[in-house]
């Protein structure tokens, strides 16, 4: 964390109360996010216990598993969690804005504009913490490659329909959601921690009631005292009061209250399975459904504090102002969108176990850009961040106090004026040393020329003044003019391109395999 | 006395440290086996004398910190429990074939499992080395399920239980490590890996122990991580390389030696015998031995939450995290740090005051300008809180002296030619960037150090 961070956080430890981070949003929320709140069985890989979902805050959709370890359940678990996602998600496939998109000729080679569908809005996931959406990404796994009984009506344990679905779908979510500065699937915790700073340390941030409590405290407490409270407050059962954000649960949770409720499950239902005659039945189904009313209750109580401090979050972060390039990074993940989607109705088959050589390093190369880019981005809407940058050396905030005119020589002078300009900023400036300024949301270059011997120094213009002799109105800053110059490019540019996946090189593994994968293996083992 | 009835090996030759230890844990309390996760755990945190000299003396620090009113909060769910132990069972069954499988031998059924049962902790300890010694020179594969090795730690020995050791025929030991956490497309998770091979690592120094002893003995310094692949019950393995943990436990568990010297450095009467003491005599004694608390304590160590209160009473930057620490200097508290970048104490000739200073003031310049661009020119609330009065006494210090060649102070010296009388071309540089900076003179209004009064006019 940059000095400055560390300083809002110190602050944030004397007055008791959280501090701003940032002056804008830095992320875009969606108007109608999708909140999943997951938990899991401890112990177990992929083992749903149970989830809140759903778009309302008020009318959170409770789903539970009452005996975890049985597959039929945890279908059924998954069954439903499709049912209430995917028609989420596919609300907003149909919604579409044309637009461009460059592609290669297949017959002359040529690049060429196409036209192609845009999704208009894209769906947005929000999960309580990073392990949260590690889960996500874990459920997609352990779902895209089940089989349904009408794609394999040969398979032992069918999964229902849609599950294989709901499973790519995850999937895409979780790897976007390593794509810095995207926001198609956020986190509680990274929302509120990317916007201030606690009085305490980062990993005691990832408990989000904790970093709730200090950006958020309740009336007449410190945000420190409420934060240790959320932390630590157990009642006279020894549960905690605020119970963790999932999606591992407490183990005095499981031990008292969760272990015996599914033990009388378990007992109710096999006792129904021995059931002598109709009306001992029927007693017995009463007993296993107040059972499971049992379990989902517990649940509830596990979930619904997570839910609200989810939401919570959501509600704190409208009440920011998005920074001005946040729309544009939302758009590169309507395009993720918009291409899983179109991938999943081209009838691909599920994303690879392992990635290829060139998608892998395709991947990378995305990110490292998307985190410069986002890095950039930010310093240019957050007066706050850009302070941070100034302060590494890495921008400079400046007055002009001269602007004398100058031209190349060529046969035909192009402008390039030298900025005398004043600054209290320590920049790494060298010669050439290229900076930027953002002019009308476009980056304009200069490079530094020299120091002047009272301290001032010397920068030379170099484009976007127009092709005139004369530069065009308004390019070139005014005797007086305070403008922050970066020494980082404020777009990307892209690297080197990457051969097809066809043209893996023999070096890189060669062309991937393009059968489909075999689903995981179900052997009598997965009833844990 | 200080020959323990329970669990402490009473033949062993009693030394003037192992009574002190005793003592410092009450008559009457067994020692608290230390196991292979405790000994990771404190080389994890080797700078910490309290930990080192609790666990030294096997006092029971879960207990201890229930005592002190700030229980840890551990466990383990009975799901996890049930399941690593049914995974365990499964991978040892039909003497070891499957585990013997995955190690790669061709004829598992031919292995010898020897019986290590045996009496107490020594018994089981010397049965094994037996069995490690009758194994090595029979040259065939045998596995050594749940074997007892001893190491010793600070003047004690601890007994360290490992799943399972196997023994080629070429006389290479294995340790196995049997985790019930996913193996999922062939990666687990870096940091349950990390702690297994932490673990794995003490089991290994353990035996290298007994194999020193033994003819034609040597210990592989790769360990067998066994798991459940991807979401089924079926084991899958991968060989782990433990040769930097087990450098680094070496080394630390070699540091614990001086628990002798931190034992001679406690005070005259100090005991954490938790049956006799009232509670606020056990932080009198936890006091005694000073810790080394950083919040990465918070998932090892028992007595973590009770150190961190301590250490957030004491107002120590380490609260926030060892990282947080690097970057400030020789300033040690939350007060100081403040203090120092408001100008009201610390050096500005020292770097990392400076740094602070220029931070201080960026960031008070930036908060008011995006409160000034949001409510209108309402910038100062926000910057407030960071302008002391102490932004006046620092002024004169550095504005007395030569406004312009020290560009890096940039906390003093920017207030100084705003409040003075200089020209306001030469206060407006730098300040507020972009157009949150609103008209004319308001960038300074934001600037860091106006004075307070200065900004209070310009409102």
């Amino acid at each position: 964390m940059s000095l400055i961070g560390t300083l809002a956080r110190l602050e944030a430890v004397e007055s008791g109360h959280a501090q701003p981070l940032a002056t804008v949003r830095h992320r875009h929320l969606s108007d109608r996010p999708l909140v999943l709140v997951p938990l899991t069985t401890a112990g177990e890989a992929g083992a749903p216990l149970g989830a809140l979902v759903g778009t309302d805050p008020e009318r959170p959709r409770l789903l539970a598993v009452p005996q975890p370890r049985d597959r039929e359940l945890r279908f059924g678990f998954l069954a439903e969690l499709a049912d209430a996602v995917l028609p989420y998600l596919e609300g907003y496939v149909s919604e579409v804005e044309p637009a461009e998109q460059s592609a290669t000729d297949p017959e002359t080679g040529k690049k060429v504009k196409v036209e192609v569908e845009l999704c208009a809005d894209a769906p947005q996931l929000i999960v309580p913490s990073r392990a949260g959406a590690e889960y996500v990404r874990l459920l997609g796994r352990s779902m895209r490659f089940r089989r349904t009984a009408e794609q394999d009506p040969e398979t032992p344990f069918p999964a229902p329909p849609r599950v294989p679905l709901l499973g790519r779908w995850l999937t895409h979510y979780g790897e976007r959601g390593r794509v810095p500065g995207s926001a198609l699937l956020l986190t509680a915790t990274e929302l509120l921690g990317r916007h201030w700073a606690t009085g305490q340390s980062s990993l005691e941030d990832q408990h989000l009631g904790a970093l709730l409590a200090w950006v958020d405290a309740p009336a007449g407490e410190t945000g420190a005292a409420a934060a240790l409270r959320a932390e630590l407050d157990r009642d006279d059962e020894g549960q905690l009061r605020c119970p963790p954000a999932g999606p591992a649960t407490d183990p005095a949770f499981d031990n008292k209250l969760l272990a015996p409720a599914v033990e009388r499950y378990d007992r109710a239902r096999q006792l129904l399975a021995e059931a002598a005659d109709g009306e001992a039945a029927d007693r017995l189904l009463g007993e296993l459904h107040g059972a499971e009313e049992a379990v989902r209750r517990l649940l509830l109580s596990q979930l619904r504090p997570t839910w609200d401090a989810v939401w919570r979050t959501v509600g704190l972060l409208r009440e920011l102002a998005p920074g001005a390039r946040v729309a544009e990074r939302w758009t590169r993940d309507r395009w993720s969108f918009t291409g899983h989607r179109d991938r999943v109705a081209a009838g691909e088959p599920p994303q690879p176990r392992r990635d290829d050589a060139v998608t892998a390093a395709r991947k990378l190369a995305a990110r490292e850009s998307a985190q410069a880019q986002l890095e950039a981005q930010e310093a240019l809407d957050d007066p706050l961040v850009m302070a941070g940058r100034r302060l590494a050396g890495e921008a400079f905030a400046a007055q002009v106090v001269e602007v004398t005119m100058a031209w190349t020589e060529s046969k035909r002078p192009s402008p390039r004026p030298l900025l005398t300009v004043r600054t209290d900023d320590t920049p790494h400036l060298a010669e050439r040393v290229k900076v930027f300024r953002s002019l009308d949301g476009k980056p304009q270059s200069a490079e530094f020329v020299r120091y002047e011997e009272d301290g001032s120094a010397v920068l030379r213009l170099l484009d976007r003044m127009g092709r005139a002799r004369e530069p065009a109105e308004g390019s070139v800053p005014e005797k007086g003019d305070l403008i922050t110059w970066t020494l980082f490019e404020h777009e990307q540019r892209t690297g080197a391109g990457l051969p097809e996946p066809e043209d893996t090189p023999w070096t890189h593994g060669g062309p991937p395999r393009t059968d489909p994968e075999s689903p995981d293996p179900v052997t009598p083992e997965d009833l844990l | 006395m200080s020959a323990s009835p329970h669990g402490g090996p009473p033949q062993r030759p009693q030394t003037t440290l192992r009574q002190r230890l005793a003592a410092l844990r009450g008559p009457a309390a067994p020692p608290h086996p230390l196991d292979a996760r405790a000994l990771a755990a404190l080389a994890a945190n080797p700078g910490c004398r309290r930990r080192a000299l609790l666990d030294g003396a096997g006092i029971d620090k879960a207990a201890l910190a229930t005592a002190l009113g700030a229980p840890s909060g551990y466990g383990q769910s009975q799901f996890a429990f049930m399941r690593g132990h049914a995974f365990e069972a499964k991978v040892k069954k039909d003497g070891g074939l499957e585990l013997l499988r995955l190690l790669g031998v061709a004829d598992p059924s031919g292995a010898r499992v020897p019986d290590l049962a045996a009496p107490g902790p020594e018994g089981r300890t010397a049965r094994t080395a037996l069995a490690l010694r009758e194994a090595t020179a029979a040259g065939e594969w045998t596995l050594l399920d749940h074997p007892l090795l001893a190491l010793e730690v600070a003047g004690s020995p601890v007994f360290l239980e490992p799943d399972a050791v196997v023994v080629g025929p070429d006389g290479r030991w294995t340790v196995v490590e049997i985790k019930s956490f996913p193996m999922i497309d062939g990666s687990a998770d870096a940091a349950k890996v990390g702690a297994a091979a932490r673990q794995a690592a003490v089991y290994v120094l353990a035996l290298e122990r007994t194999a020193a002893l033994t003819e034609g003995a040597e210990v592989a310094h790769s360990v067998l991580l066994v798991c459940p692949r991807d979401f089924s019950n079926q084991p899958t393995a991968s060989v782990v390389d433990v040769r930097k943990q087990l450098s680094v436990t070496r080394r630390q568990l070699a540091r614990t030696t001086r628990v002798e010297e931190i034992a001679a450095a406690l005070p005259e009467g100090v005991t954490f015998d938790l049956a006799a003491c009232s509670p606020d005599r056990l932080a009198e004694a936890v006091e005694a031995v000073p810790h080394a608390y950083a919040p990465e304590c918070l998932s090892s160590c028992e007595l973590a939450f009770h150190c961190r209160s301590r250490a957030r009473e004491a107002d120590a930057v380490e609260a926030l995290g060892r990282s947080v620490r690097g970057e400030l200097g020789g300033l040690t508290t939350v007060g100081a740090v403040l203090a120092a970048a408001r100008g009201e104490a610390g050096d500005p000739a020292d770097p990392a005051v400076a740094a602070l200073r220029r931070a201080a003031a960026l960031r008070a310049e930036s908060l008011a300008a995006a409160s000034g661009r949001t409510a209108g020119g309402g910038g100062m609330p926000l910057a407030e809180p960071t302008d002391g009065t102490g932004a006046q006494e620092a002024d004169p210090t550095d504005g007395t002296g030569a406004p312009d060649t020290d560009p890096t102070d940039g906390t003093g010296v920017p207030g100084a030619r705003q409040s003075g009388d200089g020209p306001p071309g030469a206060s407006a540089p730098g300040r507020a960037a972009g157009p949150a900076a609103g008209p004319g003179e308001q960038p300074s209004v934001g600037a860091p150090r106006p004075e307070g009064k200065a900004g209070a006019e310009c409102l």
